[in-house]
């Protein structure tokens, strides 16, 4: 890619979360890293944010991708919090989110009801998280 | 130019305050999109409400600390901040990893504080355009303080002058060695200095130092009253001072802070304001206006310039094919050059005679 073509056009913009009390960021850190390296602009959060820090943060980054990683267990009532938040604010349309973590198969549904892109559970290769971003982004005017 | 469709509704809503529009003027000032010029000038005349606040230094000096305990204690003074904290990015792939915000503790939840990271996205030109750029969206949005954290030391340092109507230059202390190195650089820059980490070791020296620098500027003799050349008399000292033609002159301050507990931010802070109050007092915060306004103009142009020379380089089979001419000696970088802005030469001669 050259110098040119890095100024001008879209660069996809994420933020990786660590929502509630989990403190293991292992996960968010490899992929913040693996973001970076295909050429994303990538935002961590940190660890033990709340749901509102988390929808603070997406609306003034303008985030294509929000990536919320969980392994508390606890998603059933921090990702509706996030959804909820982003829709206040009218930036759910235009926002991916991923969730990747520890997230039962009963879940996952309910999850992709939600408006969750894609969930993505442990193990799954960088290569499909990237390739799925780049191909599910949502379109702007 | 006048903003159309699309393009004046997002100005009107980042007019009427929706931090989303805001949000998404700046991506497109970052993105360079259709549109983000017209967006631009529309913003235009609502700008210049907004005091613009530069913090640089060297990496791990503790600016992005700083920026935090600063934006909470404008707003414990009621006023509304915005932020735009710049970070690297990869030479190699242009991503980037944006990590000031985590920083940003004391701000939680308060919309009133917008904080945006921002990439440099390579070097060439695009960072001091979007920035500049990005802060005149937050100052027409009505932030009271606009605060640009930059990239740790560097060359883009001197490019904040360009931005900000004061700078703020971070200084670790026990970093003697630094202050040597700055001294020619990003200390030449400052109009407040703030050694941070007050708390450790060597503070004090570092404080001394940046005084001594930049009373060195000031009143070059100074100092060199040591005794050791027999007594000056006082007098003459005072003559040498008095020589400064610029009595208005602003003298550069040295604050000590320790960002992660807050201590002396609001010294910082008073600081700042005076800066401020000089600026308008003196008229220079139109000169310095006026200065930036020259160096953007002349930056979009050279910007634009480019971008139409790249068109004619594509027409002409690309830079590749150039190159390969120049390797194989059929020709020399120098007749292709002439060659290319021929035309361009021949466009503004005949616009001259005109």
């Amino acid at each position: 890619m050259s110098t040119q073509e890095r100024e001008e056009g879209r660069q996809i913009r994420c933020l990786i979360a660590k929502v509630g009390l989990d403190g293991h960021d292992r996960g968010a850190h490899v992929i913040s890293r693996a973001f970076r390296d295909a050429g994303f602009e990538v935002i961590y959060s940190g660890l033990h944010r709340a749901p509102d820090e988390i929808v603070q943060a997406a609306v003034q980054e303008d985030v294509d991708v929000l990536g919320i990683s969980i392994l508390s267990g606890a998603h059933n009532t921090l990702v509706p919090k996030i959804v909820e938040g982003l829709k206040e604010y009218d930036a759910f349309e235009d926002t991916l989110i991923l969730v990747g973590g520890i997230i039962p198969d009963d879940d996952r549904d309910e999850m992709l009801e939600m408006g969750v892109g894609a969930v993505f559970g442990p193990g799954t290769p960088m290569e499909e998280t990237i390739e799925f971003v780049r191909e599910n982004v949502h379109d702007r005017e | 130019m006048t903003a159309t469709g699309t393009e004046s509704a997002l100005v009107g809503d980042l007019l009427d305050g929706k931090h989303r529009a805001l949000a998404r003027v700046i991506t497109k000032i970052e993105n360079r999109s259709p549109g983000y010029r017209d967006i631009v000038s529309a913003l235009h005349t609502h700008t210049g409400t907004a005091d613009v606040i530069g913090i640089t230094g060297s990496p791990g000096a503790g600016k992005s600390t700083l920026v935090d305990k600063l934006a909470r204690t404008y707003r414990d003074r009621g006023e509304t901040v915005g932020v735009i904290a710049v970070d690297p990015s990869s030479p190699y792939t242009g991503g980037a990893v944006l990590g000031d915000r985590i920083r940003m503790a004391s701000n939680v939840g308060d919309m009133d504080v917008f904080f945006r990271s921002m990439s440099a996205r390579g070097t060439l030109g695009g960072l001091s355009t979007a920035t500049s750029d990005a802060v005149k969206a937050l100052d027409a949005f009505g932030k009271d303080k606009v605060i640009i954290e930059t990239v740790g030391a560097g060359q883009n340092e001197v490019d904040i002058v360009k931005t900000a109507d004061t700078v703020c230059v971070l200084v670790q202390p026990g970093s003697g060695d630094d202050v040597q190195m700055l001294k020619a650089g990003i200390l030449e820059i400052g109009d407040v200095f703030v050694v941070n980490k007050a708390d450790m070791d060597g503070a004090e020296r570092t404080v001394a130092e940046l005084e001594e620098m930049i009373h060195m500027r000031e009143n070059p003799a100074a100092g060199l009253n040591t005794g050791h050349h027999g007594p000056v008399d006082d007098e003459e000292m005072e003559q040498v001072a008095l020589d400064d033609p610029d009595e208005e002159a602003w003298d550069p301050r040295v604050v000590e802070t320790v960002a992660t507990d807050a201590t002396g931010v609001d010294d910082l802070i008073d600081t700042l304001d005076e800066h401020a109050a000089w600026l308008s007092e003196t008229g220079r915060i139109d000169d310095r206006a006026r200065t930036r306004y020259a160096e953007e103009i002349r930056q979009l142009i050279r910007a634009d310039t480019a971008r139409l020379l790249e068109e004619v380089i594509d027409a002409r089979g690309g830079i590749d094919a150039l190159a390969d001419d120049v390797l194989s000696k059929e020709t020399d970088p120098y007749s292709v050059a002439d060659e290319l802005v021929g035309p361009v030469r021949e466009c503004v001669d005949e616009e001259l005679e005109r």
